[in-house]
């Protein structure tokens, strides 16, 4: 052993890499290993509060926040197929008015309404007023027989097709259904150009040729 | 390299002793004492000494301990280049637009309910019944606009002169989140008054976010606490209003700083290097 200690910079082995205090056959060193279990741990410490934390935030995307609830809108004789009766139904029943929105309902007309191959025609048309735009409260004109959004100049025609301005798909409906003699309003749904329906998207999400694809469904849908 | 300390301002310096006077006049403990310190003194210091005497002992004991009068004379009395002006202001008129928002919100954070069913009703009590509530209440609604017109105004002057250039690109891109993180507190303030205003314009911003491609529909939804606007939607909103946003512009605003101060300030674009002829002639 009289030769000096060799230092290889390349071996596995702290020995062998002339580090002070090293041990035989040790490829960490001590504070290494301190540094390392300390970052560790704080990492594991910080991930145990930080990711139940966001999951609470982001909770909300990934649960379904608004459940199925027909709620009863008049009976069969208030409705026609010529023309569209306002009702007001509670989209969120907890806040009050802000959860209230008004609809416009009509019987279906097997002249005028399109039916769509595959999906059965829905015995009532409700259309929501939320634009598909960006969400402002559209109204009916009789007069015309369309619907106008008050922000920025959106046109829909009787089916709510867009006829104008800037939205991209046709106003939402709801599912509708007659019980007892009375008309009943369920969930909402999106439709595209040809009126096929979709799961509920958001104002402003195209249901129409590549667009659709950058804008998904729900995970709850 | 040791900084030269600033000169005591005049009040500060001790005074000199007067004649017969053996520790100076207002017997601090900064002034060596002129004559021999053995013979007490004939009378007991006045009521105002005892106090000048416990309160520099005070600020003292503090000083000695934080190191706070150094990092202030290095702070305040730091070296800036010669031709600044009151443009130079706008950065620091912005922080003190963030102080008012920050002690005004605080303040309003007492009176105002984050619930659907309340938050019209406790926001008009704050504008129409607490005392001052109006004047708080209109700090903070206008000082938000002051807030966003001032950092334009601090950014352009910024840009104008070139500051943002090396080595100071860091505290452009910084200050452009804290630009945006001030927009974010600007929409999601916008809602908490909950009239229909703040409603609808809460409805179109989140629409927007929604139009964003692939995250979009997600972030509207985070937004929003669900698919529609609900009973958890303000919470979120005031939450992110005042904890979450608030917090990260605080933070950054100390990096902002201490960038500043670490890199020094840029002098105006007018102003020409002094020895530019010595270096041609070195060449």
């Amino acid at each position: 052993m009289a030769d000096p200690p060799k230092i290889d910079k390349s071996s596995r082995y702290t020995e062998d890499r002339g580090i002070a205090g090293a041990f035989e056959g040790e490829t960490v060193t001590r504070r290494r290993l301190m540094e390392g279990t300390v970052l560790i741990t704080g990492g594991i410490a910080t991930m145990a509060f930080a990711l139940p934390g966001l999951g609470f935030a982001l909770g909300p995307i990934f649960e379904d926040t608004t459940p199925t609830r027909w709620q009863d809108v008049g009976v069969v004789g208030d409705f026609n197929d010529q023309t569209y009766v306002p009702r007001v139904i509670n989209i969120v029943p907890e806040i009050g008015d802000p959860g209230k929105t008004t609809i416009y309902v009509r019987r279906f007309n097997r002249q005028r309404d399109k039916v769509v191959e595959g999906q059965d025609p829905q015995p009532y048309i409700a259309i929501s007023t939320r634009c598909a735009h960006l969400g402002c409260p559209v109204r009916y004109i009789q007069a015309s027989q369309k619907f106008v959004c008050p922000c920025h100049g959106g046109v829909y025609g009787f089916e709510g097709q867009v006829e104008g301005g800037p939205p991209v798909r046709p106003l939402d409906r709801f599912y509708t259904r007659e019980t007892a003699g009375r008309v009943e309003i369920g969930d909402r749904f999106s439709l595209n150009s040809e009126l096929e329906r979709f799961a509920p998207r958001d104002p402003s999400n195209h249901l129409d040729g590549l667009w659709q694809y950058i804008y998904p469904s729900r995970p709850t849908t | 390299m040791k900084r030269p300390s600033a000169p005591l301002p005049r009040f500060l310096r001790p005074a000199p002793p007067r004649p017969g006077d053996r520790n100076g006049r207002n017997n601090r403990r900064n002034g060596p004492a002129s004559g021999g310190a053995v013979a007490p003194p004939a009378e007991r210091p006045s009521a105002k000494d005892t106090a000048v005497e416990g309160a520099a002992s005070a600020v003292g004991w503090l000083d000695e301990r934080t190191g706070t009068s150094a990092f202030l004379r290095f702070f305040l009395y730091r070296k800036v280049p010669k031709g600044i002006n009151w443009f130079y202001t706008l950065g620091t008129a912005t922080l003190f637009a963030f102080l008012s928002q920050a002690v005004t919100g605080v303040f309003l954070a007492m009176y105002y309910e984050p619930d659907p069913t309340r938050a019209y009703e406790s926001a008009s009590h704050i504008t129409n019944e607490v005392f001052l509530g109006e004047f708080v209440r209109g700090m903070h609604k206008w000082g938000s606009t002051v807030m966003i017109i001032l950092i334009f105004l601090h950014m352009g002057r910024t840009f104008l002169f070139g500051a943002y250039k090396y080595p100071r690109e860091l505290n452009w891109v910084i200050g452009v989140v804290l630009l945006t993180l001030t927009l974010a507190m600007g929409l999601t303030g916008y809602l908490l008054p909950f009239d229909q205003r703040s409603f609808w314009a809460t409805v179109v911003a989140v629409n927007i976010n929604a139009s964003g491609p692939i995250v979009g529909p997600y972030l509207a939804d985070f937004l929003r606490a669900g698919a529609e606007f609900g009973p958890t939607t303000i919470p979120r909103f005031y939450a992110l209003h005042m904890l979450a946003i608030p917090g990260l512009i605080a933070a950054l605003i100390g990096a902002h700083l201490y960038l500043v101060v670490k890199l020094g300030i840029t002098a105006p674009p007018w102003l020409k290097a002094e020895k530019k002829d010595l270096l041609k002639e070195e060449i």
